[in-house]
């Protein structure tokens, strides 16, 4: 992981569709006024007639898509990952999901690691409302690499998916060579004390505790859960053979997300006692969003401590 | 092939009548009114105004057709089925178990549907989807969005219209089935809904008046609204609900239940006698 140069999804998405926008001629780019801090402003900039700002209209915007969809073109939707997923909800549900269209949903400032803003620009249900939706892809990428590669990987997979991205800058992961597959996780070390299942900012979390706990001895792996739906079972049942403990850190309620999916998996399949980090069934608050992690207990320091009790 | 006949059209738009009332009595289920209230409309568009082909319905150069208002997809079915998409036979199965014809259209299930609905105040956002795309591939196609007036109440559907005349979609062609009912009463009681004209002139559309079941007048307004250039038009069709059939006419209570035996045989009984007035 290099600590040093750090990016945020946001920005590695706009720069993707930019040069995705070459390569395919039938991807439409669709913002909702927000266009400057989701990014697509790089796309619009390069591809003025493919590119419609509806305005503030997110439920108009999803419908558009939906509507694009039926003629072809592959439209990506951005905005706010709270306006997108809750205020256009049933849009999404009926006029995207239901007919099975061709639309990619791609929301920035998702948890509340968009800091400052607060609560009301805080979604942490996205990950919950999505992936209860029939024939929906819900994507949740934790760096630069990835994102780059999910956001052209689904311009050549039919059906409605989900990309959750962030406000905040991360630390870059994954080497220019990683493979990565939709529906596969990514283990990182071979530690047996604990398994972390993360998703999103809080896997550079989750890998900055794994090296602080080697120090003490204490060998943890971290799973990188970057498909939420459909979700890897091999991968979380295998680490629940293999290790220890099982925790699940998300920005993101820990109702209905990663914890809830990898639970889901687990009582069926392997029955094992899960603990599950992320927020906790409240709203967020302002703040910086460094403060915010330390103060819902979803970074590195929570990680460790957690993994010592 | 194009119907030019007022007759001839004034006999399908009957057909399509006695076909919603079919469908809902072997369902026992399903909304006979606002069916009834645009039949006329839907005989227009299919039969003269769109250019449309039952053997290709996935023809990417076809007209559009979006049914807003879902729950009248009676009309819709008995329309798609009449002009040849499939056989007459399957709206018996309309609701039930094992039929393609959901309660409310589905595009992957019925050849013909353009657009899965069913939502109210969706349709024409995805409307202007397909107007979008049309515009962008220099295609040529038309897209109709059907709307109803209880429907717009919905707040989407005047986010839709902004964004129609933004981007001067003269292709766009939204119908709006203004019989004046909706499930619990008049709109204008309801909702306050009034001065929809002046609404939509407002918002940037060409806005056209009309008698929602004078076929004549209906291909007037289809025909002003394919002339104007670089902005959207809505016909505000006035209609009735429960258009055909005496005891449903203006009667608020056939939103959306199923005659019983002796009330489908009258409804069926008027609606044959004017189709064999019509042919004769």
């Amino acid at each position: 992981m290099n600590n040093e140069k750090k990016i945020a999804t946001r920005q590695s998405y706009g720069e993707t569709l930019a040069k995705l926008g070459e390569k395919n001629e039938n991807i439409i780019v669709l913002d909702a006024d927000l266009s400057s801090a989701t990014k697509t402003n790089i796309f619009a900039k390069q591809f003025p007639n493919r590119f419609k700002n509806i305005g503030i209209a997110e439920q108009n915007m999803m419908g558009i898509a939906a509507g694009l969809a039926t003629c072809g073109k592959i439209p990506y939707a951005s905005t706010f990952a709270v306006f997108a997923c809750g205020r256009a909800y049933d849009q999404i549900r009926n006029s995207i999901c239901y007919p099975n269209l061709n639309v990619k949903i791609c929301a920035t400032h998702s948890g509340i690691t968009v800091g400052e803003d607060g609560a009301t620009h805080q979604m942490l249900e996205d990950l919950s409302l999505m992936r209860t939706l029939p024939n929906m892809t819900v994507i949740s990428p934790s760096d630069d690499v990835q994102t780059r590669w999910v956001i052209e990987e689904i311009s050549k997979k039919q059906g409605p998916t989900y990309v959750r991205l962030c406000r905040l800058a991360t630390p870059i992961i994954y080497d220019e060579n990683q493979k990565f597959e939709i529906g596969k996780a990514i283990q990182h070390g071979n530690g047996t004390d604990a398994t972390i299942f993360a998703t999103g900012v809080t896997v550079a979390q989750a890998l900055l505790a794994q090296e602080q706990l080697k120090k003490e001895n204490i060998n943890i792996r971290v799973i990188d859960v970057y498909t939420i739906k459909p979700i890897d079972k091999d991968m979380i049942i295998k680490c629940a053979k293999e290790t220890k403990r099982l925790i699940t850190v998300e920005d993101h309620s820990i109702i209905g997300g990663l914890g809830s999916s990898v639970c889901e998996v687990l009582a069926e399949q392997y029955p094992t006692k899960v603990e599950r980090m992320g927020i906790k069934d409240v709203f967020g608050k302002s703040g910086k969003a460094e403060e915010l992690l330390n103060y819902f207990e979803i970074d590195s320091e929570a990680i460790v401590k957690k993994i010592k009790q | 092939m194009k119907i030019t006949k007022i007759g001839a059209l004034e006999s399908i738009a009957n057909e399509i009548r006695i076909g919603v009332i079919e469908q809902v009595y072997e369902a026992q289920s399903g909304h006979p009114g606002g069916a009834l209230s645009c039949a006329d409309i839907l005989a227009v568009l299919y039969f003269n105004q769109m250019n449309i082909d039952p053997k290709k319905p996935d023809a990417p150069e076809r007209d559009r057709f979006v049914l807003s208002k879902g729950h009248c997809s009676t009309a819709l079915y008995a329309t798609l089925a009449r002009k040849g998409y499939f056989s007459k036979e399957l709206l018996k199965g309309f609701r039930k178990l094992d039929s393609n014809l959901q309660g409310h259209p589905d595009m992957n299930k019925v050849p013909g549907v353009d657009m899965t609905t069913g939502s109210l105040g969706q349709g024409l956002s995805a409307a202007i989807g397909m107007a979008m795309a049309s515009k962008m591939d220099s295609a040529g196609c038309r897209v109709y969005c059907l709307v109803g007036d209880g429907e717009i109440e919905e707040g989407q559907v005047w986010e839709a219209a902004m964004c129609a005349s933004k981007n001067q979609l003269d292709n766009l062609c939204v119908i709006l089935d203004y019989n004046g009912l909706q499930i619990d009463g008049k709109v204008e009681e309801i909702a306050g809904l009034i001065d929809i004209k002046e609404k939509f002139e407002s918002f940037g559309f060409k806005v056209v008046e009309t008698d929602g079941h004078n076929i004549e007048s209906l291909i007037h307004a289809f025909d002003v609204a394919r002339h104007q250039k670089e902005m959207p038009s809505i016909i505000i069709a006035k209609t009735i609900k429960g258009k055909g059939v005496s005891f449903m006419e203006n009667e608020v209570s056939w939103h959306g239940k199923a005659p019983n035996k002796e009330q489908y045989e009258q409804a069926i009984s008027e609606l044959k006698l004017k189709h064999f007035e019509q042919a004769n």
